[in-house]
């Protein structure tokens, strides 16, 4: 690939949820809940505080808050240190939440990462075996 | 390297020997028998798709005794591993459980 090195990539997921954007702040913010979904967490809503995501493979992601505007906008860092630079992360995690008719357009966006990173995905070798469904998605559009 | 791209995509083409790959992946180190005991085909079958694993760098073997041990080499799987897809799998694993949460709690 060639890419320039200052080049960052992203991922975008986009999911429209059925509940309100209320509801779904809470659960994005509110640490007990946030560990139901994504991670063990020291969380707060507050721009500037420092925590971990500390994944069920051992992995610790360091994290601080860049933004929070209740019920539409959070972000945080998402880093990963690692000795190995292939595992090294650093990122910028951003949820959006639109009120719909229905519900609320989430969407995530993960951007930050640098073109020598191919295995950075938030943990150690360990933690790709959490990962494994992937795999099958890969292979699918491998084909 | 295509020609890698190309051993990886085959090896793991095969539902059977993924699915002994996966095994090994999640149940860590195992002997032929151990794998025999949980797939559906015989043991000769068993220890043709992990030579096959193995030639591919998927698997490496280790003799202790008369058994020999099989163990995941994820490493294998860089090449094919795209961290956008790695982690956009991630996510959506996540959202669904995210998914599940809201369903369960109260307004």
């Amino acid at each position: 690939m060639n890419q320039p090195a200052t080049e960052t990539r992203a991922v975008i997921i986009e999911r429209e949820i059925s509940f309100p954007p209320e509801k779904l702040w809470r659960a994005l913010t509110q640490p007990h809940l946030i560990e139901e979904w994504l991670m063990k967490n020291d969380f707060k809503p507050v721009v500037g505080h420092s925590f971990n995501l500390r994944g069920d493979w051992g992995g610790v992601l360091d994290c601080e808050v860049l933004a929070v505007e209740p019920n539409r906008t959070l972000s945080y860092t998402w880093n990963f240190v690692h000795d190995d630079a292939a595992y090294n992360l650093r990122s910028v995690v951003t949820f959006t939440l639109t009120p719909t008719g229905t519900g609320t357009h989430l969407r995530m966006e993960q951007s930050g990462f640098r073109p020598d990173q191919k295995q950075a995905y938030g943990g150690a070798q360990a933690g790709w075996q959490k990962f494994f469904a992937n795999l099958e998605q890969v292979l699918a559009r491998a084909d | 390297m295509p020609n890698a791209h190309d051993l990886l995509f085959r090896t793991l083409a095969d539902p059977t020997r993924r699915a002994i790959f996966e095994r090994l992946c999640r149940d860590g180190e195992q002997t032929v028998g151990a794998l025999t005991a949980r797939a559906k085909v015989s043991q000769p079958a068993v220890s043709k798709h992990l030579g096959l694993l193995k030639e591919a760098g998927l698997v490496r073997d280790r003799h202790e005794g008369r058994q020999t041990h099989y163990s995941a080499q994820l490493g294998a799987l860089s090449p094919l591993i795209d961290w956008t897809s790695q982690m956009a799998g991630f996510w959506q694993n996540r959202f669904d459980r995210l998914e599940d949460l809201l369903k369960r709690m109260d307004q």
